[in-house]
């Protein structure tokens, strides 16, 4: 099978499985959708601008929802030892790691699919003549977390304490992919044109390739006892 | 060319292990070992608790590196030689089956074939289903399996690929005794002379039919090895009692 065929056939069977327990997709949707109801209480946007703090509303609930895909994800993988069953395998490991990394921007992205037009609702904001860069913001971003974010999930996957271990690590190194996320996020709900935070895409661009390419080189090592 | 008259070079052996050290910190779970396993070979290893056994077979599967000595895998070091290709030759069978709940009986073989890069299809994993008396269940998902089903299915998984030593990891731990039979038998079909084993168990009675040679650690060290071949279960275990100090003394009824 060819590197990229093994990067399909993880994700391919991680969104099986989900499809089949449905345990990570509604509690994912509900964490989330809980985050944009405490927040709309929170705040009083008839006075606050939504495009104020909306972008960093979404992201703290896209971010922590990616947290809980990653300790989902890694969580199958260590039950049984399935891991084991992974590194026994003839194959180069960083297809499983983008495999990975695949299946977290998939249950991420259903996240965002619902909660961005869910917010535009909640917070009477019209997305729609921005969409086309509003989900570039939110594939660019999510991908650069996900990067991060599997490395870390399987650095402290066979670690005891890995669901606290986790945000721990994983959030020093997102800040930059979160700052840029939240900053384009707020350029684009403010209507700016492209060229006034063009940067901060390039910004996540550039992490998205560092990190991938980084993740690819050191996670056999990142396996390893 | 070779000649007529010149014999074939001995096979290097499946395993071999050279002043073998595994540290865990401060403390040595494999105090240099020294064994070899010849091909076809069924080595049924055993000790108590903390004796080096699980360890010894995780540096066989590649899944840890040693601390010091050399382990060889047919004649080739692992550290140096080619992993992936090594892992192909390899298949384990643990007491965790590796299995996914969800996925169905062919859905999990499947997906382990191809990583395995086998062109797996349903008609596939059909046949190695059959083969362990699952072929009726291909449809249903694991979890709906008992635990003896989910061994066979982890067994079909361990041999999809062919390979050529099978390491068992207390294979039979949570087996009802009619499922540790209906396992053992299905093992004894497909190893005894044609794949070398290397078997890690508390379970004697189970194992021993399917051993060539047994070896008994003890605080990291090989205390006892010599050939399976006249010994039944309450011998073993006498010798494995005397070997390890772990006679009990039974209190005597009132």
């Amino acid at each position: 099978m060819t590197y990229f065929g093994i990067v399909a056939l993880v994700a391919a069977k991680d969104l099986r499985t989900e499809l089949r327990s449905r345990e990570q997709a509604l509690s994912l949707m509900v964490f989330a959708v809980l985050v944009l109801v405490v927040f709309n209480f929170a705040f009083d946007f008839t006075i606050i601008d939504f495009k104020t703090l909306g972008p960093g509303i979404l992201w703290v609930a896209f971010i922590f929802s990616g947290v809980l895909a990653l300790n989902h994800s890694f969580r199958i993988e260590r039950e049984q030892d399935r891991i084991e069953g992974i590194l026994l395998a003839p194959i180069d490991r960083s297809a499983f790691y983008l495999g990975k990394v695949l299946s977290t921007v998939l249950f991420m992205g259903t996240v965002e699919a619902v909660l961005v037009p869910l917010s535009a609702i909640l917070f009477n904001q019209s997305i729609t003549p921005r969409l086309g860069l509003m989900i570039l913001a939110l594939v660019l971003n999510t991908i650069g977390f996900a990067a991060v974010g599997t490395l870390f999930a399987a650095i402290t996957t066979q670690t005891r304490r890995s669901e606290v271990l986790l945000p721990l690590l994983l959030f020093p190194a997102a800040v930059p992919i979160a700052l840029a996320a939240v900053r384009t996020t707020s350029h684009i709900l403010a209507g700016r044109p492209f060229a006034r935070y063009a940067n901060w895409v390039y910004m996540s661009a550039a992490y998205d390739l560092i990190f991938i390419a980084a993740a690819v080189l050191l996670f056999d090592y990142a396996l390893q006892e | 060319m070779k000649g007529a008259g010149v014999p074939p070079e001995p096979a290097a052996p499946s395993v071999a292990a050279r002043g073998l050290v595994k540290m865990y910190g401060g403390f040595a779970a494999l105090d240099g070992i020294d064994l070899d396993i010849g091909p076809g070979e069924s080595v049924l290893l055993l000790g108590p608790n903390g004796a080096g056994k699980s360890t010894f077979l995780r540096l066989v599967a590649m899944l840890q590196r040693p601390s010091g000595g050399t382990l060889r895998l047919w004649g080739e070091d692992p550290a140096r030689a080619d992993r992936t290709a090594l892992r192909r030759r390899i298949g384990l069978l643990s007491h965790q089956g590796f299995l996914y709940d969800h996925l169905t009986a062919a859905e999990n073989l499947i997906f382990y074939g191809r990583l395995y890069g086998l062109a797996m299809d349903a008609g596939r994993a059909r046949k190695a289903l059959a083969e362990v008396g699952l072929e009726g269940r291909r449809d249903d998902v694991v979890r709906a399996f008992s635990r003896g089903m989910q061994q066979r299915l982890a067994l079909a998984r361990a041999l999809l690929h062919e390979p050529e030593m099978v390491l068992l990891d207390e294979p039979f731990t949570g087996l009802d005794r009619q499922g540790a039979r209906t396992l053992q038998s299905m093992l004894a079909a497909r190893l005894r002379g044609r794949r070398t084993c290397l078997m890690v168990t508390h379970d004697f009675e189970p194992a021993l039919p399917l051993a060539t040679r047994i070896v008994i650690l003890a605080d990291g060290r090989i205390v006892l090895d010599r050939p399976a071949a006249g010994l039944d279960a309450a011998g073993l275990d006498a010798i494995y009692r005397r070997t390890t100090d772990l006679a009990v003394p039974v209190p005597a009824a009132s």
